[in-house]
């Protein structure tokens, strides 16, 4: 199989597993979840690492810069915001 | 070390499935935060050969700082629109990868190869990942700008408006088609660029005509969006990390989206084509006929008397940071034998659980948190209902058939014996329409600030014996 075919076929079932993951969430965690997954779509990241190649010409290494920056500040941004948003329920937890 | 891309791909599965229950969320969270460690790691380790490390380590130091430094300096009340923000972010950094790797790619070194070289999904994913990127990044600046309280008006209106959307529409594919088939580097550019402003230009224009009042659901979707295009980035680069995570991201992203619109009772095709959207600005003050405004004093009288009470909180108690002075009246209500709830209705605040999530930092015991559905058959038996700082969620103008809220489900407030309103002026809500429910009979306006209106109540109910 090349490598393209499995490429798609692992889009199709991590699509189907997206479904299914989050069908039930109580309204609580509607915000939170939203930016804890905002968090997770940095993983572009990834992406943005792979082209910071050397030996490549100045305008794909400034690029590949820039898109480390943002998907990096999507990232960490994304779980403080998320962990802030969370660390409200810790507190009401200790309490029980 | 490829092993590596599984370890995270499954961190990040358990940390969204903890995410979903209150009591696994922060370490939901957790798990993620760890996932996404270990899939910066194995790239690194993967590829470390040949990469740039000053712009690896520049980039990632630089990022974080920034990144940790905005999340810290938002407000609770701001974090909606930072959750807007940082999506347009990484929308606009897989649109960069994409452009980058076009530089990159060894079978695009030879000038006699145009893009379509390189296989079709491959060649199909890079107008993809830019145009939905772009897209992705100024529709979210858009959306950040709007739930900020900012107002943007479409330049365009009605027929006009959807044409220039399809012409834009149309352009971006287009010129994604000739990105891939042209065989000059030069044309190949051109094209990357061009495609890359006029997806700029259509996310803008898409969300500018969306209300106020919708653009949670927007967030939600673009949040999709960022998720799609970090996926189609990963067609382009041959990397299947990237590709199973945004895949997850993107359907998760979908499915939330659909729970919200459920809430708003509104199908997405409503929201999106701007129907309760239109900026319709309120006529003022002078639309109203018989408004009776009244004092903390008078209200604590009021609630001398009552057996029930019930809060329901609005956008206005965050931006007033009242959330706290709420909790300690409605302690001190309680102890005088005053049953005391909250009212929470799905889309308060600016954000599903955005109230929820305010609330729960000022302590507010969970048994008195109560969502729509549950507590709007009880309103007819409250005595008094205080509305902080919220609008639209309770205007009765959403039961008539036709208007820009029709159908929009809302807290029966106008049931209960007394409705005292919060509010410091009768300017309209994020709406932006009248609200009916000011004119009844059984409504009082306080015409303060919510902290100021409520601390006044909290010195006047101690008062009282």
């Amino acid at each position: 199989m090349d490598s393209t075919f499995l490429l798609i076929f692992t889009f199709a079932i991590a699509s189907l597993l997206g479904f299914e993951l989050i069908n039930k969430v109580p309204p609580t965690l509607h915000t939170p979840l939203m930016s804890g997954s905002n968090a997770i779509s940095g993983i572009t990241v990834v992406g943005a690492l792979l082209c910071a190649r050397s030996g490549e010409g100045l305008l794909s290494q400034l690029l590949a810069f820039l898109a480390i920056v943002f998907a990096t500040i999507n990232v960490v941004g994304g779980y403080v915001v998320t962990d802030r948003m969370l660390a409200a329920f810790k507190k009401k937890g200790k309490e029980k | 070390m490829v092993y590596l891309y599984l370890l995270a791909t499954l961190l990040f599965v358990v940390g969204i499935k903890r995410l979903t229950s209150v009591k696994t969320c922060r370490q939901g969270n957790r798990i993620s935060e760890l996932g996404m460690l270990v899939a910066i790691v194995a790239v690194l380790a993967i590829s470390g050969d040949g990469a740039n490390w000053w712009i690896i380590v520049a980039g990632l130091l630089v990022g974080a700082g920034a990144g940790a430094y905005i999340a810290r300096i938002t407000k609770t009340t701001q974090m909606p629109e930072m959750v807007a923000a940082l999506n347009g972010f990484g929308g606009v950094a897989s649109a960069l990868v994409a452009m980058a790797f076009l530089l990159i790619d060894p079978l695009l070194k030879d000038p006699d190869r145009s893009l379509i070289d390189t296989g079709l999904v491959n060649a199909i994913s890079t107008p993809a990942t830019i145009l939905i990127g772009m897209v992705t990044l100024t529709g979210s600046f858009v959306a950040y700008f709007k739930l900020a309280g900012k107002k943007m008006a479409h330049p365009l209106s009605g027929a006009q408006r959807h044409m220039l959307h399809a012409a834009l529409a149309l352009g971006a594919i287009a010129l994604g088609t000739w990105q891939v088939l042209t065989g000059s580097h030069t044309a190949m550019t051109v094209a990357t660029i061009l495609l890359a402003l006029v997806a700029a230009a259509l996310g803008v224009f898409l969300v500018m005509p969306i209300g106020g009042a919708d653009m949670p659901v927007v967030v939600s979707l673009l949040n999709s969006y960022s998720g799609i295009a970090g996926a189609a980035a990963g067609f382009v680069i041959n990397n299947p990390l990237l590709v199973v995570v945004g895949a997850l991201v993107g359907t998760s992203g979908l499915i939330l989206t659909q729970i919200m619109c459920k809430a708003m009772n509104r199908s997405l095709g409503n929201v999106l084509l701007g129907g309760m959207g239109e900026e319709t600005v309120a006529k003022d003050a002078k639309d109203y006929k018989s408004i009776k405004s009244t004092t903390p004093e008078e209200v604590a009288m009021l609630l001398d008397g009552a057996s029930s009470c019930i809060f329901v909180p609005g956008y206005g108690l965050a931006v007033a940071q009242a959330q706290h002075v709420v909790r300690e009246l409605a302690d001190l209500l309680q102890k005088r034998g005053c049953q005391v709830r909250y009212a929470i209705h799905p889309v308060a605040g600016r954000m599903p659980g955005h109230m929820n999530v305010l609330l729960a930092e000022s302590d507010v015991p969970y048994d008195q948190l109560w969502e729509m559905d549950r507590i709007n058959s009880d309103f007819k038996n409250t005595d008094v209902v205080i509305v902080v700082g919220a609008n639209d969620v309770v205007n009765p103008a959403a039961r008539e058939q036709t208007g820009p809220i029709a159908g929009m489900p809302i807290l029966d407030v106008d049931q209960a014996r007394t409705v005292v309103v919060i509010k410091r002026s009768l300017a309209p809500g994020y709406a932006g329409i009248k609200n009916p429910l000011f004119d009844l009979d059984n409504c009082l306006m306080v015409f303060l600030d919510a902290k100021e209106a409520l601390e006044g109540m909290v010195k006047e109910v101690k008062d009282l014996k």
